[in-house]
């Protein structure tokens, strides 16, 4: 019985080496392979389709612990092999029929992904978030309006924490704003993604700029250095870098404006 | 369909990975263990929004809005849970 198996695809790159993968359990439990076709290769793995097919990952996704479990895999993989070479990593849960329906989808979008992985060779993905406290922290300095009696004290002190926590909020987005642009400029690519909710993030904090960056290699020292910097000049906003990445955000096969698009900073 | 090999069992991938269940919600652990992996929220903010995505028939399409709802769903119901024990301020609006 095939019918019940798939195809995991989790990137694609002009060679991989399949040794890279030794010992390393691809989604699934077995281990990962590699297909090679028209001067690129992919790696994959086998997986149920009880478990991974259409009808199954809808109900699957609910469960949290599987989907991290799944998607720490995923991003091994693929962190395995742009360790090694410039990777196309592909979206979480691309999956085919067979070994040869991978082939055919390679040769069909070669020139894709010779593009995609040309815009990312030597080039790697860094994240820039930046949390402000929210309104609160420049408002506490009410005055003493005892002398006005209280409603009026307090409509009035009660203005002033509206009026401070508005400036508050115009002057981290502007600050956000800037550090988007100064890190932008070092980058060969940047993009604006959707800030995380504070449900998702569990802090407080809001979240102002989520930014992806795509950074010449040679640049990196260069680029942490800024947003090092950017967090020193901003004492009252949090400026947290994450990656090394894969080039999760930019490797983009339909074009850089592909899904994702661009957001505002503290929209 | 007969070159994908037969090598794979098919029980549950979960409960032979990496001790997902022991990872802590995302922001309910001390620091270190925040920074030890990667946190959920950022590798799933990318692989759920990143990558490239082949439309094809072949593909075994999910909508890709189903698949961040979805999952963000499970992720805010967990996490909020964690909150309400965390005692984590929210924000109005």
């Amino acid at each position: 019985m095939t019918d019940d198996r798939g195809v995991w695809v989790y990137s694609v790159a002009e060679e991989l080496a399949p040794d890279w993968f030794s010992g390393v359990p691809g989604i699934g439990g077995g281990p990962i392979r590699t297909l090679a076709c028209g001067g690129l290769a992919a790696a994959v793995s086998t997986v149920s389709l009880a478990e991974f097919g259409e009808e199954a990952l809808p109900g699957r996704l609910e469960d949290l612990a599987w989907l991290e479990a799944v998607a720490r895999l995923h991003h091994r993989v693929i962190e395995i092999a742009a360790n090694h070479v410039p990777v196309v990593p592909m979206r979480l849960a691309t999956v085919y029929r067979s070994h040869a329906r991978v082939t055919a989808m390679m040769a069909a979008r070669q020139a894709d992904f010779t593009t995609a992985l040309g815009r990312v060779r030597a080039r790697t993905e860094w994240g820039v978030k930046v949390y402000t406290s929210g309104p609160g922290r420049a408002a506490e300095s009410g005055g003493d309006d005892s002398a006005a009696g209280p409603g009026a004290a307090y409509l009035r002190q009660r203005r002033r924490q509206l009026d401070a926590s508005n400036q508050a909020k115009r002057a981290a987005a502007a600050s956000a704003e800037r550090i988007h642009a100064a890190l932008g400029r070092l980058a060969a690519a940047a993009e604006l993604r959707a800030p995380q909710a504070p449900q998702l993030t569990g802090r407080p904090d809001r979240m102002i700029l989520n930014g992806a960056y795509l950074v010449d290699d040679e640049r990196s020292a260069e680029f942490t250095t800024a947003v090092e910097r950017a967090a020193g000049e901003h004492e009252q906003l949090q400026v947290e870098l994450t990656g090394p990445w894969p080039p999760y955000s930019f490797a983009v096969a339909d074009g850089p404006d592909g899904p994702g698009g661009e957001r505002r900073a503290g929209g | 369909v007969s070159d994908v090999p037969a090598d794979e069992g098919h029980g549950g991938a979960a409960d032979r990975l990496p001790a997902a269940r022991q990872q802590v919600p995302p922001g309910t652990g001390p620091p270190d263990v925040r920074y030890e992996r990667i946190a959920l929220i950022d590798l799933l903010d990318r692989l759920l929004a990143g990558g490239v995505v082949i439309s094809g028939e072949v593909r075994l399409s999910i909508a890709d809005v189903d698949l961040v709802s979805v999952s963000l769903r499970a992720l805010i119901s967990s996490v909020s849970s964690a909150m309400e024990h965390g005692g984590g301020r929210r924000e109005g609006s």
